[in-house]
C-alpha cells in the first residue's frame, strides 16, 4: 500500500511526551489533538482524524505491530461494550472539567501552582524540573500540568491495553473516538439502510 | 469447479460494536473497506476478497470472514 505524509504522524506521539519533559508549557499544543478531531467530526461529518491522522492510534498500531509490543489478544467483552465506552468518556470529562478547576483556582489565585504531573487520576509525579517560568502566569502553567497529565495518563492506558490485547485497543474505548463517533451519528442520523445484507448478529462471539 | 475457496470468503463488520477507528481500512489492500460517515466500518462486497487482514486488525475483533 502506498504510504502517505499522514502514515508518520506518529512520531507526533513521542514528540510532544518528551517536549513535556523539557517544558511543561508545550503541553499547550497537545489542544491541537483535542481540537482537530472535533472540527473535522463537527464539519465534515467523518473520523477522518481517526481514520488517517491519529497519531496515537498510528503509534500503537506500530508498537503493537511492527515491534510486536502486543499479545494481540481480543479485548474483553465489557471493554467494548456501550455502557464501558460512554462511561468511561463520562469519567474522562469529569476529570477533564476537574482538571480545568483547578486550573481556574490557580488563575484566579485561590490556590497556588502545583508543579506536578497526575497520572491515571490518583498519583502525582514530580515535575518541576519542566518548569522555571517566572514570566507567565501559574494559571497558564497549571493547565499545562492537568492537560499533559490527561495525555500521559491516555498514553499510558493505551499503552497497558496495547500490550495485554490487540496494538490499538485503545481506540476501543477511546474518549475522542467514541465522542467523534458520537458526533458524527448526531450529525449523520443513527441508523443507516444499507447495511451489508443478510447479515444475521447472531454468528457474534 | 471452484479454484479457490478463498475467493467465496467475505468480512462481515458487526456493525453495533464497530467504534469506527478504521484500523480495518488503513490495512486492506483493496481497499474494500470503508467507514461509513463516522459511524461503522462497511464493507464493499465486490472489491473483498476474504484476505483477513482487516480481521486480525480490528481492535474490537467485530470483523469476521464468513462464507457467501
Ligand atoms: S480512537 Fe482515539 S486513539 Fe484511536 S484513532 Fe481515534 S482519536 Fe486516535
Ligand atoms: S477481508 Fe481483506 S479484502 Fe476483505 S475487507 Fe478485509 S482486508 Fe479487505
Ligand atoms: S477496525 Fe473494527 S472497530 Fe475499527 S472501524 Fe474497522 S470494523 Fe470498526
Amino acid at each position: 500500500m502506498k504510504k502517505h505524509w499522514y502514515d508518520y504522524l506518529w512520531i507526533l506521539t513521542p514528540i510532544y511526551l518528551s517536549l513535556g519533559c523539557f517544558n511543561i508549557l508545550f503541553a499547550w499544543l497537545g489542544l491541537i489533538f483535542f481540537f482537530v478531531p472535533l472540527i473535522i467530526s463537527i464539519v465534515k461529518g467523518t473520523k477522518g482524524y481517526c481514520n488517517r491522522y491519529c497519531d496515537r492510534g498510528q503509534f500503537f498500531a506500530l508498537l503493537g505491530g511492527r515491534f510486536g509490543l502486543s499479545r494481540k489478544k481480543d479485548v474483553p467483552r465489557w471493554m467494548k461494550s456501550k455502557g464501558f465506552r460512554y462511561g468511561f468518556l463520562i469519567f474522562f470529562f469529569i476529570m477533564f472539567f476537574q482538571m480545568l478547576w483547578t486550573t481556574w483556582l490557580v488563575f484566579s489565585g485561590a490556590e497556588s501552582l502545583r508543579q506536578a504531573v497526575t497520572l491515571l487520576w490518583t498519583f502525582k509525579l514530580p515535575w518541576q524540573w519542566a518548569y522555571s517560568g517566572t514570566l507567565i502566569h501559574p494559571g497558564v502553567a497549571q493547565f499545562a500540568f492537568g492537560f499533559y497529565g490527561v495525555m500521559l495518563t491516555s498514553t499510558v492506558l493505551g499503552l497497558i491495553t496495547m500490550i495485554l490485547f490487540k496494538p490499538r485497543s485503545w481506540c476501543v474505548y477511546c474518549p475522542m473516538g467514541t465522542m467523534t463517533q458520537l458526533i458524527c451519528k448526531a450529525k449523520n442520523g443513527k441508523s443507516d439502510p444499507d447495511t451489508q445484507k443478510n447479515y444475521s448478529r447472531k454468528v457474534e462471539s | 469447479m471452484e479454484t479457490n475457496i478463498r475467493k467465496k470468503r467475505k468480512a462481515f463488520v458487526m456493525e453495533q460494536d464497530c467504534v469506527a477507528c478504521g484500523c480495518c481500512m488503513k490495512v486492506c489492500p483493496l481497499g474494500a473497506i470503508k467507514v461509513h460517515k463516522g459511524i461503522m466500518a462497511k464493507v464493499n462486497m465486490e472489491q473483498c476478497v476474504g484476505c483477513g487482514k482487516c480481521v486480525k486488525e480490528c481492535p474490537a475483533s467485530i470483523i469476521e470472514l464468513k462464507e457467501v
